[in-house]
């Protein structure tokens, strides 16, 4: 059918199809053409090639403006280490959950934490305040047992930022990361598991040497992944937590870009920080494909 | 692998199972409780509830409706939620027609088959970052303009790997069949693909519609419009606001404490967790019905990696 298939056909397909590709060009490829402002003095009233033409300088900027760009840089970077600290929680999670015997329990757990998940940020944030503000239910209790505690408030406590916000995502995201490991549990062979129990073996010890074994390569190949996304912290959950106070700690380089350019508008300036981040970040996605290639033979992109 | 001790075995695993129930029960906890302190409060009256807040927490107090009242007397709030549900509606049923029929055509012998399939796909991996993109969106009109909120994502790469994945594996006999019949693809896709694909195209709805109603970013910067403001924005404001009086009570004198909030009925702390949870809610309604497709979804999801 397909070699009968004849010219009109695949030619109507094309037509039909092309919507769709121009809509695919002018949402994700024309924006690119913005990259060409980086090399401009640009403002905003006048049109881009009556600017002045600066080559380079505004990545030059990127070094000259080391105090904020190696500040933003440093944080992005806490921010991303703290989360692969954090990624075994969905698995440790996960082998709980699937050693639960009562099947009610299990869903009940799985259900309610991975509700946050689908939450926005807005909604965390309103959470976070109303439990953790000076006058929240947190401060509250504390009051209650002790009438000379001095409140305090996490959203605005320089010390804990990392932590905090870092929480706050293990939060929002542990028990949907555990659904992917919950099923590489359920694909382990149960005849190992029979195998294992025949041989006199507990369930430590089945755990320790069936199940961890089972998941290890998912667990590996998403570590792998997320190492292209170092650089992309994303921008809700930093926009709605900032504050004045914590500002210094909680400026990733996606809220970098965000206020230099859409606050400040300074367009030229923001957009050679976010070129810079797209090369780094897809050097990266390299890399981290080369890795996977090396280390189980697939690629993963 | 070496024997245990048989006697011990199952005083150890009683420990063991005791310690799971508690450690999850305790994460149940930490993840409902939230959701459960907000609902309540809400439903407490206001002024009960900022006298004593201890009052609140297993169980409201003073039950009313006063603040959901006030919250849908607030100005702007009632064409907030239209525009949010209207997004949320008009924004699904779009990407799902979309990405579905596109994603039916990369599977048909077309011209450039290969090199649109990668073009979409490599969008997935690149991006031209957030500035290119604002100016470029304003240059298209799409500023103060509701369509911000629903065209540009009404393709997306990854929900076309996962439809095209499931259309592919759909017996081709089906088609051919209908193709003899003299109908088109539009025909085909409408009468044939689409329904047989519905377990793909729930789940992809699920997540296309959880996605427009969680969204604000396009709105907090391309509309200013006050009409076309959504829930999720308004509730933004309202914490901002809420925030920035923390943070000066924080570095003035500490004022701290309880602001009075003479003869309203309601107050600030009951507003915010009202609207909260008008914002919340749709997602609670949802959820139970949208748990069995997201497994689904990701699970497909991760065939790929």
């Amino acid at each position: 059918m397909r070699t009968k298939k004849i010219d009109p056909a695949r030619l109507r397909l094309t037509l039909l199809a092309l919507p769709f590709v121009a809509f695919i060009i002018a949402f994700s490829y024309v924006p690119v053409h913005g990259w060409l402002y980086s090399l401009f003095d640009y403002r905003p009233a006048l049109p881009l090639f009556d600017n002045e033409f600066v080559g380079l300088a505004n990545f030059k900027t990127i070094i000259d403006d080391m105090r904020n760009t190696g500040r933003v840089l440093g944080n992005t970077l806490i921010f991303f280490g703290l989360d692969i600290l954090t990624s075994v929680v969905p698995v440790i999670l996960a082998i709980l959950l699937s050693e639960v015997r009562s099947r009610k329990f299990k869903k009940l757990v799985q259900t309610t934490t991975t509700l946050p998940y689908f939450i926005s940020w807005i909604i965390i944030f309103s959470f976070a305040f109303n439990l953790f503000s000076f006058d929240g239910l947190v401060n509250q209790i504390i009051t209650a047992f002790n009438p000379d505690a001095v409140p305090s408030s996490v959203l605005i406590n320089k010390d804990v930022v990392y932590q905090f916000q870092t929480a706050l995502r293990l939060w929002k995201n542990a028990g949907w990361s555990a659904i992917v490991y919950l099923a590489a549990i359920a694909g382990i062979d149960s005849e190992l598991y029979d195998a294992a129990s025949v041989d006199g073996a507990g369930r430590m010890r089945k755990i320790l040497h069936i199940t961890l074994p089972g998941v290890a390569p998912t667990f590996f190949v998403l570590l792998i992944l997320s190492i292209s996304s170092m650089l992309s912290s994303g921008l809700d959950q930093y926009l709605v937590f900032y504050n004045s106070i914590v500002a210094s700690k909680l400026e990733v380089l996606d809220y970098y870009v965000y206020k230099i350019g859409l606050m400040r508008s300074d367009y030229s300036y923001a957009i050679a920080v976010g070129i810079s981040k797209t090369f780094i970040s897809l050097l990266l996605l390299f890399s981290a494909n080369w890795l996977a290639k090396k280390v189980r033979g697939a690629s993963i992109i | 692998m070496a024997a245990t001790v048989y006697g011990k075995k199952s005083i150890g695993e009683n420990t063991f199972d005791v310690l799971i129930y508690i450690i999850l029960g305790l994460l149940f906890l930490m993840c409902m409780y939230p959701f459960y302190y907000i609902f309540i409060y809400s439903l407490s009256d206001a002024h009960t509830a900022s006298r004593n807040n201890l009052a609140v927490m297993l169980y409201p107090v003073g039950l009313t409706l006063n603040n959901y009242k006030e919250v849908f007397a607030m100005e702007g709030m009632a064409s907030a939620a239209l525009v949010s549900l209207l997004r949320t509606a008009i924004g699904t049923v779009g990407t799902v027609v979309c990405s579905g029929f596109f994603a039916y055509l990369v599977t048909k012998p077309m011209y450039f088959r290969k090199t649109i399939y990668r073009m979409t796909i490599a969008t997935m991996y690149f991006s031209s970052g957030l500035v290119p993109w604002y100016l470029t969106m304003r240059k298209y009109g799409l500023y103060n303009n509701f369509f911000v909120y629903v065209v540009p994502s009404l393709i997306s790469a990854y929900f076309i790997i996962l439809i095209k994945t499931f259309i592919e594996q759909l017996p081709a006999s089906l088609e051919e069949s209908a193709m003899l019949d003299g109908a088109g693809y539009i025909t085909i896709f409408a009468r044939i693909v689409f329904p047989l694909s519905k377990p793909i195209l729930a789940t992809i709805a699920v997540f296309a519609a959880v996605g427009q109603w969680n969204s604000w970013f396009d709105n907090y910067i391309l509309v200013q419009n006050d009409e076309l403001t959504t829930l999720q924005l308004k509730l933004y404001d309202l914490m901002r606001t809420a925030m920035s009086i923390a943070e000066k009570a924080n570095m003035g004198t500490s004022a701290g404490g309880a602001l009075s909030h003479l003869e309203e009925a309601v107050t600030p702390m009951s507003i915010r967790m009202t609207v909260t949870m008008v914002v919340t809610l749709p997602i609670l309604l949802v959820y139970p019905f949208m748990q069995r497709y997201f497994v689904k979804g990701i699970m497909m999801g991760a065939i790929k990696g």
